[in-house]
């Protein structure tokens, strides 16, 4: 069973968000890690750019496939977890704290408050099981 | 395909209870990877020793009077030149010399050889093969659901194996094969493979598969620090492209001939086969694309099917790509326009809309030291 940690939000797409007052921090779930399988590298955006919710900012690769991954909450990118260009393994060994991938300064915490709890985030993917 | 419809092969269960995480494969139940993930079972399989589940391959037997000339007529290679217990890769071909299949031709006798060809094009291949039999004296079985196939490959293989049977396997030469025994089941042991390391494949009996493949994990201290390790799909491919070789819908398909993906060694053009005649005025007119390895040189990962770019033209498409976990670097193969297949060569890759550098370099990418 994927580890979901209860003080994280989470979007459909498989990326949580950890609310830091108005900045947002974003990775990639237990279970999108261990879908994916092995990751190779993270593609991510530069400081400075700003996208809309949903928008695409990057990709993950594994050695087997890319999956993009998406916003899911707009604004500004304030900061890019570097370390990840060296160490992508950590998506895989810890996903929710040395793989956090960009840290965006929301325009409307609103958008956060929105997305699925951890237990909403469980139903979703037993859901997608079934 | 809902899982209850794809097929499966003896080892199904073997595999859910490994932890293999299971995927439609062409129509197939199959492991992507076990537990230990892709980079681990692929250097396993450089370092030590990676078990194969490759039963869904398709094995037919062609046996009578003219079992050598009925495959020389379908096939690229020349069966002549095989002797008793020994293999040769081969392609089934095209009218216009592109490619139905690639595969293994065994000879047991001069009135019986055994072909094993891909999981997903059996039967097509199946069809091209018993609808050109016309007047040969053969007969032709297709065998698949009676045997079970396991590769067990790595620098540790044969010394694995050896634990499990009486055979002298040093005396198996590379691309050959012997009638032997593992655990006391009745098999084909072939000293062949798909991963670019020395090692075994070993055919028997299905209902014999689930015992000879934990027998060999036993055998190969699976659970250990460097043990065997059960290897997924994914693994096979990462593996396979490391060693440049081809794969059946990638760099070989009915769109491709064997020449122009550098397989003119498979191609006797003195023997008369169907597709013959287009190969040797393709040979003759020059091929207009050829297959070229290459290495990123930037950051990024070709991945199959991404568009090739030489001075801003898209003169090509990557066939394979993928991160290599034992070069630790990012290659491919793909086709390019003969004028420009030469080594050092600077292309560009489309990745996702960024145009990102790599180089033509030699293959295969990884060759094992002797």
């Amino acid at each position: 069973m994927a580890n979901i940690p209860e003080d994280l939000r989470y979007s459909k797409d498989h990326e949580w968000v950890r609310v830091e007052g108005d900045v947002a921090v974003i990775g990639i779930t237990d279970y999108a890690q261990d879908s994916m399988g092995d990751v190779v590298y993270v593609e991510m955006p530069n400081p400075g750019d700003n996208f809309n919710a949903h928008d695409a900012f990057g990709s993950v690769e594994s050695v087997k496939a890319v999956s993009e991954i998406f916003t899911p909450v707009g604004g500004e990118v304030v900061e890019i977890n570097e370390e990840l260009n060296d160490s992508p393994e950590s998506v895989n060994d810890d996903p929710y704290g040395d793989a956090w991938m960009v840290k965006i300064k929301m325009d409307n915490s609103g958008e956060a408050d929105a997305l699925l709890n951890a237990e909403e985030y469980s139903e979703f993917l037993q859901s997608e099981a079934d | 395909m809902s899982e209850e419809n794809l097929k499966k092969t003896p080892l199904n269960a073997a595999h859910i209870a490994l932890g293999g995480k299971m995927v439609d494969f062409g129509g197939w139940h199959m492991p992507v990877q076990y537990k230990a993930g892709t980079i681990a079972e692929h250097m396993a399989t450089r370092t030590g020793c990676g078990l194969f589940d490759v039963s869904h391959m398709g094995e037919i037997h062609v046996d009578g009077p003219d079992a050598i000339p009925f495959v020389n007529s379908l096939t690229t290679n020349n069966v002549e030149n095989l002797v008793d217990g020994q293999a040769h890769y081969s392609a089934l071909t095209y009218e216009n010399g592109t490619v139905v299949d690639d595969l293994l031709v065994y000879r047991f006798g001069a009135e019986k050889l055994f072909l094993v060809v891909n999981a997903g094009t059996q039967d097509k291949d199946w069809e091209w093969i018993s609808s050109h039999k016309a007047d040969f004296d053969v007969d032709l079985r297709h065998a698949s659901v009676e045997y079970c196939q396991i590769a067990i490959q790595g620098p540790n293989a044969l010394s694995i194996l050896a634990n499990l049977t009486d055979t002298d396997l040093d005396a198996i030469r590379y691309y050959h094969f012997t009638n032997g025994e593992v655990d006391g089941v009745p098999s084909i042991i072939s000293r062949t493979g798909y991963t670019g390391e020395d090692g075994f494949e070993v055919y028997a009996d299905a209902g014999e598969a689930e015992k000879l493949w934990n027998k060999m994990l036993e055998a190969g201290g699976y659970g250990d620090e460097g043990g065997i390790l059960p290897c997924g799909l994914a693994a096979r491919n990462t593996l396979r492209l490391e060693a440049a070789m081809s794969l059946y819908g990638h760099e070989i398909s009915d769109e491709i001939t064997p020449l122009e993906a550098n397989l003119g060694w498979i191609c006797k053009l003195k023997s008369e086969f169907i597709g013959r005649d287009a190969l040797a005025a393709q040979k003759e007119a020059g091929l207009e694309r050829k297959l070229v390895g290459f290495e990123m040189t930037d950051r990024g990962i070709a991945r199959d099917g991404f568009d090739v770019y030489i001075d801003e033209q898209k003169l090509g498409v990557v066939t394979s790509g993928s991160p290599a976990p034992y070069l630790k670097k990012n290659i491919g193969l793909a086709f390019v326009p003969t004028e420009f297949a030469k080594i050092g060569q600077g292309i560009k890759i489309d990745v996702r809309g960024k145009m990102i550098s790599a180089e033509i370099v030699p293959t295969p990418f990884y060759k094992r030291a002797d």
